[in-house]
């Protein structure tokens, strides 16, 4: 099932869409600039329309089914979310309308600030990273004015542990840091030995998720943060898996110095196929005046009558300005909706329901699937998607065979310390019936493993398209439609 | 809220776990710090909050309200309602990242339809699958500038004439390098006519030189000569540019530019306050391994039919960690998506006629202001597309004050970011302006100069 391309369906002379004729008098065109042709496709709006559905229909989502993807916290995005963020007098304001005109988009902007900041025990929250990464470098960078301030140069050195997601290295080194890797003891937490015997005084700083990667509460998290602080480094949270910790605990009471929010795991804004997210980032009172610019504030308190008003303003030290304008305010938008409808009662139902689906689905996965790290997990579990007695069997072959039973696939093959990594997050918005499903399916694998390999190594049988070769798209690199000529 | 546990299937979930009551999972959390009291309002349910964002909302007044002459790198176009109606289906925002493709070629496609367009609409080899907005792009074309040289050439040369917001995004995304020296936008800069002395700072250091087309008071300057000298000396060139441009004017890859990045925003995306929006990014094939960002590829599948996946991942930080130039993971999906629906539906006569009107209404404002006493149009030797300078009798915040009163939103205050540009407003004009509110407009700045 394939569908052609918008260059393969254009007709010549075709148009989807008519503007009025120019109500002006006619300027020439400069000369030396004009373009002589551009290659448009030509459709029809119906043809458009068509084209698009039918793509959709080649997509798995939320919408239709489970999505168990680790780490990435695909729970349910509430509809509501959709129609607020659409509202006109948000999604029409221009970005350098005078602040008087955009009082309501800043109070929503002060506010989410304000519930990010009490959700994480956090100082000061700002808005404006674009995406997890974006917010990761904005701690990076924030690390390394720290220590430039403080006139301490030499901390070069930023630790993380061998289980974190491949944006932390990257941030650490578009940060000017050079990267220490360290181990994980056999509970799944950071190795102390190891932290001890890297803590001098080159130590900027440790990136730490917690939970990490392996769905794990580092038990360790109070002594670790109290290891660094005393070396003279700051720490890091990739607050990638807050959902567990949503009510639970606030990172910012425990001693973290910066943490980035990703708005669109924790607080229900649509994931868009890979995008918009939104990265805000929290810190410490010590490191508010490093945060990026601008910052949304009251500039004139209210009083009876008349509501605070609100502004911009740049912190003191600021690294900077990360990206045009003030942060993804479409989906700020969402985010706020979903805190607004949740409160303390409903954020905290969020961690303990994302962590008592965790267990539950593990408990029933491991009578399968080897569990390395056996104790009660948070918000997710990483499984091993082998078997000693069937070495043909791989991660990959499970999770390709999950989509034949309707299923989206776990994470695979990271975190990079388990082999053959399955890693699972149900989220707290399944059911106990999805979650039976997918044990099932899981069960039914495990046997078909043994019993018929081949059901495992064939599939998918029942997508769009089957398995694809990727060796193939990267040797004979094809990334755009054949153009066909005037 | 949307936790669909009865409290029945509690019970038997926590029996199956062994555990007695939901608190019993968090042991390994802190007991000193455990369920902290959160002071947040009490829960609203779906009724209340969407009276209350109303509410909130009702507090700003749109570009539906006013009679909008504001761009300076966002701008208010006609969005076709197709565009929206696609990106509504839950199919395709409720869907990740296309880690598997056999359950996402809707997402895989359309990313290859966008990287085709952009090719198409650029005259560029190769695009990528987007970065976070067009601040963003530029500065990772700097940041992959200089690690083409692998950090031997420090020299960054930025434009004065590049807006303000993306000059200060390339200085963030930099500072973490050691020794990068980015210059060329310096107050008193003279960028009257910078090819001439703008030329003269390309030396053997310079790694890259960054100039926006039309540039950021939307000006179509020659950057031939420019460009010439640059590579000369072994530098890249990278433009800054508005797609929307891009329907009338010859292409950044009609230059011989190494690099071309722009904000996708006037494709279809709505003005939302600044954001969410889209930055294009597009380069030569021979850098295509530099490039940070994702990549969608075709293929086939094990039966052989036409396929499509993420590609050259290789460069990407999952895999190469701290020894990736960029951190950056995902990209602008649904963006991406509405900016392909956007130029498919508009197709190659629609996407002329938006430029087309564009440009013959701002020629008509600016003629029309122009003729104005006491109005005079800054840098008259050069041509402009849908953006303009004009020099005011009066400080811009008094006469866009005056302007608010009539429902207008005047141009943007150059003196915010160009001390030297007191009293120099910067005006855009969409073919959502007709000739009325041209008029209008006109009238309300004759009577504000007289007041």
């Amino acid at each position: 099932m394939t569908e052609l391309t918008i260059y393969e369906l254009s007709q010549q002379g075709r148009t989807g869409v008519q503007f009025p004729e120019p109500d002006v008098p006619i300027s020439a065109l400069p000369e030396t600039f004009k373009r002589e042709e551009i290659n448009l496709p030509e459709l029809s709006e119906q043809d458009v329309i068509r084209h698009f559905t039918n793509l959709s229909k080649l997509n798995y989502a939320i919408d239709s089914g489970f999505y168990p993807l680790g780490s990435c916290t695909m729970k349910y995005n509430p509809k509501i979310n959709e129609v607020v963020s659409r509202l006109p007098d948000f999604a029409n304001t221009h970005p350098l309308q005078p602040i008087v005109s955009v009082q309501g988009n800043l109070y929503l902007m002060y506010q989410l600030q304000e519930w990010l900041q009490e959700i994480s025990g956090f100082h000061r929250v700002c808005l404006t990273p674009a995406a997890g990464a974006h917010g990761e470098f904005v701690g990076g960078l924030i690390i390394k004015k720290y220590h430039q301030v403080n006139k301490d140069p030499k901390r070069v050195k930023i630790l993380i542990p061998d289980s974190a997601h491949g944006t932390n290295p990257a941030t650490s080194s578009m940060s000017g840091f050079n990267v220490v890797a360290l181990p994980s003891d056999e509970r799944g937490n950071v190795d102390i030995e190891a932290l001890k015997a890297e803590c001098d005084d080159t130590l900027a700083g440790l990136m730490l998720t917690n939970p990490n990667t392996l769905g794990l509460f580092d038990e360790n998290v109070v002594e670790v943060i109290q290891m660094v602080h005393d070396a003279g480094g700051l720490v890091y949270g990739d607050g990638a898996n807050l959902n567990a910790l949503l009510g639970i605990l606030r990172p910012g009471d425990v001693g973290f110095d910066i943490m980035h929010f990703n708005l669109h795991k924790t607080f229900s804004t649509p994931h868009g196929g890979g995008g918009p997210g939104s990265g805000p980032v929290g810190v410490s009172k010590a490191l508010a005046e490093f945060l990026p610019s601008p910052i949304v504030t009251i500039i004139e308190e209210g009083d009876e009558d008349l509501p605070p008003f609100f502004g911009f303003y740049n912190p003191k030290h600021t690294i900077g300005r990360m990206k045009a304008f003030y942060g993804h305010f479409g989906v700020h938008i969402r985010a706020y909706t979903y805190i607004a409808m949740h409160g303390p009662k409903g954020l905290r139902d969020i961690g303990e329901k994302a962590v008592l689906n965790a267990n539950y689905l593990m408990t029933k996965v491991k009578q399968d699937y080897h569990l390395p790290y056996d104790r009660l997990c948070m918000h997710e579990f990483v499984v091993e998607g082998k078997w000693d007695e069937i070495p043909n069997i791989h991660a990959l072959d499970i999770s390709k065979r999950l989509m034949d039973y309707g299923f989206h696939p776990p994470t695979n093959y990271f975190p990079l310390i388990v082999h053959e990594a399955l890693m699972i997050e149900p989220t707290e918005t399944e059911s106990k019936q999805t979650l039976d499903a997918f044990a099932k399916a899981m069960a039914s694998i495990a046997k078909e493993a043994r019993e018929d390999p081949t059901k495992l190594t064939g599939a998918p049988f029942t997508t769009p398209i089957g398995r694809c070769d990727e060796v193939k798209a990267a040797r004979d690199l094809v990334l755009c439609c054949y153009i066909p000529e005037e | 809220m949307f936790t669909p546990h009865t409290p029945q299937e509690i019970v038997e979930m926590l029996k199956v776990i062994g555990v007695d009551r939901i608190e019993d999972l968090f042991t390994s959390v802190p007991e000193k710090y455990r369920f902290p009291k959160l002071d947040i309002a009490d829960r609203l349910s779906e009724m209340e909050v969407l009276a209350e964002l109303n509410e909130i909302a009702s507090a700003n007044a749109s570009t539906d309200d006013f009679i909008s002459f504001l761009g300076a790198g966002a701008y208010d176009h006609y969005i076709p309602a197709a565009v929206d109606m696609l990106l509504q289906r839950g199919e395709f925002y409720t869907a990740y990242t296309p880690y598997q493709p056999e359950v996402s070629q809707g997402t895989l496609q359309s990313i290859f339809e966008f990287q085709s367009l952009m090719t198409e609409l650029t005259g560029m080899d190769v695009s990528n699958a987007s970065h976070y907005d067009g601040a963003t792009a530029a500065a990772e074309a700097v940041n992959m500038a200089f690690h083409i040289f692998r950090g031997k050439r420090k020299k960054i040369l930025v434009s004065r004439a590049v807006n303000p917001q993306y000059r200060e995004t390339i200085r963030t995304y930099m500072q973490g390098q050691e020794n990068v020296q980015i210059i060329g936008d310096e107050e008193g800069t003279d960028f009257f006519d910078e090819n001439q002395t703008f030329i003269e700072k390309i030396d053997n250091n310079t790694a890259v030189v960054v100039v926006q087309y039309p540039d950021f008071f939307g000006r179509i300057n020659d950057y031939t000569k420019l460009i010439e000298s640059a590579h000369e000396k072994g530098a890249l060139v990278t433009f800054v540019f508005n797609p929307t441009a891009l329907g009338l004017l010859k292409p950044p890859g009609a230059f011989d530019v190494d690099i071309a990045v722009g904000d996708g925003q006037p494709l279809g995306i709505p003005l939302s306050y600044g954001g969410p929006y889209l930055g294009i990014f597009t380069t030569k094939e021979k850098y295509i391994r530099k490039l940070a960002g994702r990549l969608v590829g075709e293929t086939v599948d094990d039966s052989g039919n036409r396929a499509y996946v993420l590609t050259l991942t290789a460069r990407e930080q999952h895999i190469r960690r701290e020894k990736s130039t960029s951190n950056i993971c995902t990209n602008q999906g649904l963006m991406v998506l509405a900016a392909t629906i956007y130029l498919s539906v508009l197709g190659k006569s629609g996407f002329k006629q938006v430029a087309n009107l564009c440009y013959q209404k701002a020629h008509y404002a600016a003629d029309q202001i122009s003729r104005l006493e006491g109005y005079e149009l800054a840098f008259k030797e050069t041509p402009f597309f849908h953006e303009f300078v004009i020099k005011t009798p009066k400080p811009v915040n008094q006469i866009n004050l005056h302007l608010q009163n009539h429902w207008i939103l005047g141009g943007y205050d150059l003196s915010q970011d160009y001390p030297e540009l007191d009293n120099h407003m910067l005006i855009a004009v969409t073919e959502k302006i007709s000739r009325d509110d041209i008029d209008e407009f006109v009238m309300a700045l004759e009577e504000v100069a007289h007041d």
